[in-house]
């Protein structure tokens, strides 16, 4: 990605501070609406979290996000992303590694996922339907919002209310006795409603992990129970809840939306960071860069998260004091690492037999939710975890365009690290974390740490610096419920305006959440066009069917 | 009189085999076949999926997979008429088709009406293998009447067959010696020494992805088999069910015989059966060659446009339009042609399928009828229809020689 045959104007009908993946969707969105959009990117790559990077000659890792469900099936269909080279390929099989040297697995295929289950407890083999069947329905429940603008409950708009009716309408529908278990749901910890369903330890543990995932909060603190729908409500192909790989890592889905983005008439300029965004007479009219350069636009949308966008590219004395405070309040701890590695052969896990088709699949090694929550003890005294949760994927098994053949990728994913340590981090405290993943993988696999030929380390740290996610916290703010849906990012900013005519907010930071979505940035697009008296041209959702 | 028979001991009649068949990649391809999960094809076991379709499915987009066509019926052509016989029989120029290659061929009745499609390569000069779905013998007979000098023969039990499709094919193939592959140009055939003799390689597939199919004798089908998973591991090979390769040919483009035409030979209602123009399959027609079964009927059939069209559609919503009734209106008063396949395309995330639609309707709108169940309950909705001009999934590697990364 480079600017260096462009020339750039110093007027757009709107500016997209940001070049993340709902930052290109929103403003792909504004360009097929018909406006003149331009997006001002900090890095010299686009994609911030959904992002390849080559970083060692012959291996492309997925530097931040690596795999792919929450992506709406809908914008990929609408922006044609296939044609602009995207590629969403499913993978399974999840193998959880215990220190008595057996394992539990997950299997796309229903009836060994019970005879493995059943192998650990009769009881809870039985169990995970009914558990599967009751997080289902949340998820369905969930699904319809995602590409809708949550209502303000205190509005009396004719759209609010009649907002307010379609969710009422949807929660109803499930019943009365439902909705209570629901609201019981979202209020809760993982680990209380695992042990609801499930006696065995290791059962627990392979269902639990995806309830910390990017938070800052450990499997028995309330909350974390809807981290785990958050992981469930995606889809590959309609099979709710699976996961995929983007093809040629997830850079791959930014490039595509940045290929639709330039076929709509819009213009990326990377290398080019945004100071402030201007504000006179109560209205944005443009931003100013790093450098004093200054481009103008009625319509000014930042994708970066809530905090930053309020507290360090918008003047305190442009914004409401309440809402100042909101954003400095703004819970967005780090709590996540990234350790990305190139390894030039396969790594042996002896557990696994020989060509078993788990040894595509992910890695995790977690016994008891126990041993989750000493991790999270860890990072609540300031300190990386020492026995860390690791998500290892194995993304070049499935993908051959990452790395040449017999070469692999490994993306490994890490609860917990704090975004600040005491004395600050430094390059070997970053290494020294490094270490702690490599042991904890080593424990199963001997041989791994012989294979490595190039690493990159990532903690809260790094990753705000890159691609300034404050406190490196994954999903531009945490997903508790007083930060979602109406709240998100704050009560009264739900609907992507922002406090000045003009302003908007198209990240992660606001409904439907964190994660390769694309749907902030579509809703956020919707909303700008209603307000420019403009055709809508973002799509539905197509999960009610 | 007295009844005279001559009894024969049961052990010396070569009885029927009782059941279904192995292909020569059985041993193989059952132990990969977790479920046990097979269909029936031409009497051999096929598998319907191996693991889970949806991965498979995907390795043709991505990395590779092998399907098992052996079940295929294959015929030799030989004599000095064989091209001419050929000729006459099919819609392309058997006589100007080079040796080593490869083409997609229809043939019909005398109204025009298609018996069956498949591919003919020319292997030499007066030498063809062809290949199709169902069987066609009797009326390979039929059409070579007149010609003296065309020895027809059954060949199926005699190559196995595998095809290879998918991006990495083509470096798999040459990380397993076969060196020189990746000058194939598409519908080119090459050969190579391979185990007890040789192995014919043509790049030809089912997928419209990158692919090739590779053709030798039994006896040396196990080994080609070790041979492609053994250095296929670190190419991503998945072996290929029906599951798979049936939603890989329609995001191609490709007809499958008895879903989308009824052949016309075990056509019994008037006009079920179907014109290749019907089909969609004008493009192969060649009326400048000399005469063949069925010309003058297409012909007049062109001229006149009057006539049924097999339209790819892109329809709205992500529930597959399978079985459905199509109309030209929201309300369903006007029913203008019926569905053929239906799928959602998880490459291009598309809600695609294939519909036949009457003449005097295929360029108005078009609303499908589609009925879905959830949770046993039956849904119904009416959605509408874009008519595609393209295939859905036509990606420029399949064209390249060589190959991307080769
Ligand atoms: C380590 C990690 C792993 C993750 N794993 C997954 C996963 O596997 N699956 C999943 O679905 N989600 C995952 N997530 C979450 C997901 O990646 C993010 O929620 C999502 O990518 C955020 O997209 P966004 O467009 O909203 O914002 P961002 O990607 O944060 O984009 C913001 C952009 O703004 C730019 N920027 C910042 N400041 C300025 C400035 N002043 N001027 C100009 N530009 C600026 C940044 O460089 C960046 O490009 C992960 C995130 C991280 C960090």
């Amino acid at each position: 990605m480079n600017n260096s045959t462009q020339t750039f104007k110093s007027r757009y009908d709107a500016i997209v501070i940001g070049a993340g993946h709902n930052g290109l969707t929103n403003a792909a969105y504004l360009a097929k609406g018909g406006l003149d959009v331009l997006v001002v990117e900090k890095n010299d790559y686009i994609g911030g979290a959904a992002v390849s990077r080559e970083l060692h000659e012959g291996w492309v890792y997925s530097n931040c996000s690596y795999v792919c469900s929450l992506l709406r099936q809908s914008i990929h269909r609408d922006l044609e992303l296939t044609r602009h080279g995207l590629m969403i390929v499913p993978y399974s099989g999840t193998t959880n590694f215990s220190r008595t040297g057996d394992y539990i697995a997950e299997y796309s295929d229903h009836a060994m996922q019970y005879r493995e289950i059943r192998r650990h407890s009769l009881r809870d083999a039985d169990a995970s339907v009914r558990y599967e069947t009751d997080l289902m329905r949340y998820a369905k429940l969930i699904r319809h919002f995602l590409l809708r603008t949550p209502a303000d409950p205190t509005s009396f708009k004719p759209r609010d209310m009649s907002e307010m009716m379609f969710m009422a309408k949807k929660f109803a529908g499930m019943g009365e006795e439902q909705v209570y278990e629901f609201i019981r749901f979202m209020t809760m910890s993982a680990g209380d409603f695992l042990d609801e369903y499930f006696e065995n330890d290791l059962v627990k543990a392979m269902f639990s992990t995806s309830s910390i995932i990017g938070t800052a909060l450990g499997v028995y603190s309330p909350g974390t129970a809807y981290v785990l729908l958050h992981h469930v409500m995606g889809d590959v192909d309609g099979a709710v809840g699976a996961w995929g790989l983007a093809r040629g890592g997830m850079g791959a889905i930014s490039n595509a939306i940045a290929g639709a983005l330039r076929e709509h008439g819009g213009t990326i300029r990377t290398s080019a960071p945004v100071q402030q965004i201007i504000v006179r007479n109560g209205r944005a009219t443009g931003v100013a860069l790093e450098g004093g350069e200054e481009i103008c636009a009625d319509i000014v949308v930042s994708n970066l998260d809530p905090k930053r966008t309020f507290t360090v590219i918008m003047d305190r004395n442009d914004i409401p004091a309440d809402l100042r405070s909101k954003a400095e309040n703004f819970k967005i701890r780090g709590s996540s690492g990234k350790v990305n590695i190139a390894l030039t052969g396969a790594p042996d896990f002896p557990s696994l037999p020989g060509g078993h088709p788990l040894r595509h699949g992910s890695f995790q090694f977690l016994d008891s939710m126990e041993r989750m929550e000493r991790a999270y003890d860890d990072w609540k005294h300031g300190r990386w975890s020492d026995d860390p949760f690791v998500e290892m994927t194995q993304s070049s098994m499935w993908d051959p365009t990452l790395a040449a053949p017999g070469h692999y990728f490994v993306s490994c994913f890490i609860q917990y690290c704090p975004a600040e340590v005491a004395g600050g981090w430094t390059p070997e405290k970053r290494d020294a974390f490094g270490k702690t993943v490599i042991d904890q993988i080593c424990n199963y696999s001997p041989n791994f740490r012989d294979l490595i030929a190039h690493m990159e380390v990532r903690t809260p740290h790094e990753i705000e610096n890159e691609i300034g996610l404050t406190e490196g916290n994954i999903f531009q703010g945490e997903l508790t419920i007083d930060q979602l849906m109406f709240n998100r990012p704050f009560p009264g900013y739900s609907q992507y305006r922002g406090p000045v005519k003009g302003m908007y907010m198209c990240g992660s930071g606001t409904h439907p959440g964190g994660g390769v979505s694309a749907a902030c940035g579509a809703n956020s697009a919707r909303e700008i066009l209603r307000d420019l008296k403009r055709p809508n041209v973002v799509p539905e959702d197509d999960v009610d069917e | 009189m007295p009844l005279q028979a001559t009894l024969q001991p049961a052990y010396a009649i070569d009885h029927v085999h009782m059941g279904i068949l192995p292909s020569p990649f059985h041993s193989r391809t059952s132990r990969l076949n977790l479920n046990q999960q097979w269909n029936e094809w031409n009497g051999f076991a096929s598998a319907a999926y191996y693991s889970d379709a949806h991965i498979e499915y995907f390795s043709t987009r991505n990395t590779c997979g092998v399907f098992d066509v052996s079940p295929m019926r294959k015929y030799r052509f030989r004599g000095a008429d064989a091209a001419a016989m050929l000729d006459r029989m099919v819609t392309r120029d058997v006589i100007a088709q080079a040796v080593d290659t490869v083409a997609y061929n229809v043939w019909c009745t005398d109204a025009g009406a298609l018996v069956d499609d498949g591919t003919i390569f020319r292997l030499a000069e007066e030498e063809f293998m062809l290949c199709c779905a169902d069987p066609c013998y009797d009326w390979f007979c039929l059409s070579a009447v007149g010609f003296d000098a065309v020895d027809i023969t059954e060949i199926s039990e005699e190559v196995a067959a595998l095809a290879l499709q998918g991006p990495t094919s083509c470096a798999l193939l040459k990380a397993m010696g076969f060196t020189g592959i990746e000058d194939c140009k598409p519908f080119q055939i090459m050969r190579f020494a391979f185990a007890s003799g040789e192995i014919m390689i043509s790049r030809t597939g089912y997928t419209g992805d990158l692919g090739y199919e590779l053709w030798l004798p039994p006896q040396d089908a196990k080994q080609l088999w070790d041979a492609l998973f053994d250095k296929g591991a670190l190419y991503g090979i998945q072996p290929l069910g029906d599951e798979s390769l049936e939603m890989a040919r329609l995001e191609a483009g490709f007809l499958a015989p008895d879903v989308d035409f009824h052949g016309s030979l075990h056509t019994v209602q008037r006009g079920h059966d179907h014109s290749p123009l019907e089909l969609g399959l004008g493009w192969i027609l060649n009326f400048k060659k000399a005469h063949f079964s069925g010309r003058a009927a297409l012909l007049a059939q062109k001229e006149s446009g009057n006539y049924r069209r097999l339209l790819k559609l892109d329809i709205e919503g992500n529930k597959p339009a399978e079985h459905s009734i199509l109309y030209a209106d929201k309300k369903c008063a006007t029913e203008i042609g019926y569905i053929t396949s239906a799928m959602w395309s998880p490459v291009v995330k598309a809600n695609i399928a294939y519909g036949l639609v009457d003449a005097k309707f295929f360029k108005g709108p078009i609303w499908a009828e589609i009925y879905h169940q959830k949770e046993l309950r039956w849904q119904r909705k009416v959605a509408r229809c874009t008519r595609v001009t393209k295939a859905f999934w036509s990606p420029e590697r399949a064209r390249a020689t060589p190959p991307p990364d080769c």
